[in-house]
């Protein structure tokens, strides 16, 4: 028998018990419906926090001082003075991989302007810092070469800042604020960027040249960290490794000896988040599977009652010559038929749930391909495990018993 | 008789059943021909071995011992998908209760038997079931549902199913049981006249009337067969379908 005549025979099999298929199938639709809404929940959650990432600079390099383990003591990375404003110059001249590089120095301390005052720091960088965080000036202008190489008392303010300084809103370009005692002009202010995925208010925060802030602020002659932005995001394990050569070699360190710095990226943190939310999914995707598991027993279920129900008829079939064969294939198609038909209704509904979702709760939501593909084939694979054992059963059937079952 | 082709020999059939300890001998080694052309009725009653005799003829089951031909080739040794193949291409069966597929039309019912043969196209296979529905006289019902069906014309529909696929030989399971006096004849009537057009038909029963418009008639008593005697003076259902009532109540 041709496969032809088996759709036939099993199509007009389903269409005779219309009520009871569309019940079977209702089963795989909800199951199929929520693996591809909880996909597209955690995937476009997923999207979301990369997207945040890569607004932060995703391919950002932060160095700091001091391995983070010395002789079995952990210290604190800022005590350690490693690094040195040479280490920057020579990563300036001799890093291949770099698009741009700052040092940094923090100093905390109190912002004053007239009556006005706020804690917060002042963040010792040089001009390449705006490109590296992706930030820009919003009004005035970032503050130049010359002012870091002359370590001037200029200073580029946050939002925040601006707010506190200045609540009566003040222009507060060309003003002088005092940060602890060094008085410093404002040439400019940073456009707003909000808070990151961690809470944290990137907008309090004030740039001075670095120079200044070891020079003035703390009279140091170390760096407290180096951050850097690889020129491509998928060459940040090689740039880390060109960085520790670089370094390695101007710290004079022998084959064998720990780093005494530590390099970070972007893209480390980006996966460490990143997989959070793809336990996420798993587990949503995991609870999805459980319910297409029962929808595919409810089929089987449905199966076996369906040969148990039409045992004549399998008994008539096979006495007007269908085989074994014939009969298995026949209510296997059937299964699938149920199982296929269910998913495609249950991708359109979890298509549907998903656009739902994200148009009335706002949540980021991406149905991936892969997603659709995979729960359309385990659909076809429920069909065919959970069709099996009932065709099995329908085609071992003895005809002769079969044909005058009551 | 010689240069009649045979449809059916069997020789020395047996079949023996294990139930649980005991071995229950259904058949008890039978022999006979049946040739084309020929209207046998088998009889017997309950437990005379008459529904094993028609599983094993239908190829529906295998003796025990014993040889079977059918249409010169034997059966017995086959395995299952050969006997649903043989079963496709040379029988046609005609139970007692119909077995009509439900929610199902009369042609679509018809059709089924060449369904399970790929070599029948779509096009041949429903002009053949509407040819033998024609034949039946269920011209005007193709398209009737089973269930919207009367008895008899149920069993029409069984008729033609079983002649659909161009039998060698035509077995009815008591075909007329389910059916009320008048219907019966009617349905008698239709195998008289296949009979006259040349069909072979073997028709099991318990009902001795039947043998009277019947051709041959074979009787069965505890797995052995007790008489087998030819019908000279064959009765013409359709004269008694005539003199019956039309019952209008």
């Amino acid at each position: 028998m041709n496969i032809q005549n088996l759709l036939k025979i099993a199509v007009k099999a389903l269409n005779n018990n219309k009520m009871r298929c569309f019940l079977t199938m209702l089963g795989v639709i909800i199951g199929v419906g929520a693996v591809i809404a909880m996909l597209a929940i955690g995937q476009g959650s997923k999207n979301s926090i990369k997207a945040q990432i890569s607004e932060m600079g995703s391919n950002m390099i932060m160095i700091m001082p001091g391995s983070m383990n010395r002789g079995g003591v952990r210290q604190s990375g800022a005590d350690m003075q490693t690094l040195k404003p040479s280490d920057y110059e020579a990563l300036v001249t001799q890093a291949s991989g770099i698009s741009h590089i700052t040092p940094t120095v923090n100093s905390s301390g109190q912002w004053v302007y007239g009556n006005n005052n706020y804690p917060s720091s002042a963040q010792g960088v040089n001009t390449q810092f705006l490109d590296i965080r992706q930030r820009r000036v919003a009004s005035g202008e970032m503050f130049t070469e010359a002012d870091v190489k002359n370590a001037a008392k200029v200073c580029v303010l946050g939002k925040t800042l601006v707010d506190n300084l200045f609540p009566d809103g003040t222009d507060p370009l060309g003003k002088v604020v005092r940060f602890g005692k060094i008085p410093l002009t404002v040439v400019g202010v940073l456009e707003e960027k909000g808070y990151n995925t961690m809470g944290q208010d990137q907008d309090d925060l004030a740039l001075v040249p670095y120079t200044t802030v070891m020079k003035r602020m703390l009279a140091s002659d170390w760096l407290q960290g180096i951050q850097a932005s690889a020129i491509d995001e998928e060459q940040t394990p090689q740039v880390i490794e060109e960085i520790t050569e670089i370094l390695r070699q101007q710290h004079k360190l022998r084959d064998g000896e720990e780093d005494n710095f530590t390099i970070r990226s972007m893209q480390e943190l980006a996966e460490m988040i990143s997989s959070t939310s793809s336990m996420m999914t798993v587990l949503l995707a995991a609870v999805a599977g459980i319910s297409l598991l029962v929808g595919g027993i409810g089929i089987m279920n449905i199966m076996i009652v369906s040969v148990t129900e039409r045992t004549r008829e399998i008994g008539l079939r096979m006495s007007i010559g269908a085989t074994g064969r014939d009969i298995m294939m026949q209510f296997l198609i059937e299964a699938v038929i149920i199982s296929v038909t269910g998913g495609l209704i249950g991708i359109l509904l979890g298509a549907l749930a998903t656009w739902c979702i994200s148009f009335f709760a706002h949540w980021p939501v991406e149905i991936s391909g892969t997603s659709v593909v995979l729960s359309f084939a385990v659909c076809t694979f429920i069909g065919v495990l959970f069709g099996f054992y009932p065709a099995a059963k329908a085609s071992n059937l003895d005809p002769i018993e079969a044909i005058r079952y009551e | 008789m010689s240069e009649r082709k045979e449809i059916i020999r069997i020789e020395n059939l047996k079949r023996y059943f294990k139930v649980g300890e005991e071995t229950v001998k259904a058949l008890r080694g039978i022999s006979f021909t049946i040739y084309e052309g020929e209207f046998v009725t088998i009889m017997g009653t309950s437990g005379s071995g008459k529904s094993t005799l028609l599983n094993t003829l239908g190829c529906l089951d295998t003796p025990t011992s014993g040889e079977y031909y059918l249409d010169g080739i034997a059966v017995r040794g086959m395995g299952k998908n050969e006997r649903a193949r043989i079963r496709n291409r040379k029988i046609g069966f005609i139970f007692q209760n119909y077995n009509l597929l439900p929610k199902t039309t009369s042609l679509e019912n018809v059709e089924l038997p060449l369904l399970y043969n790929s070599a029948v196209s779509a096009k041949e296979r429903a002009e053949r079931a509407e040819k033998c529905l024609r034949e039946v006289g269920l011209g005007e019902r193709l398209y009737h549902k089973s269930n919207q069906m009367s008895g008899g014309q149920q069993q029409r529909v069984a008729i033609a199913r079983a002649l659909v696929n161009n039998p060698v030989i035509i077995l009815a399971d008591e075909a007329t049981g389910n059916l009320d006096t008048r219907t019966s004849f009617s349905i008698l009537t239709l195998f008289q006249r296949l009979h006259r057009e040349g069909k072979t038909i073997i028709f099991v029963t318990h009902n001795p009337e039947i043998a009277l418009y019947s051709s041959r008639n074979i009787t069965l008593r505890d797995g052995h067969i007790v008489s087998d005697e030819q019908n000279l003076d064959i009765q013409s259902a359709e004269e008694v379908y005539n003199s019956l009532p039309v019952e209008n109540d």
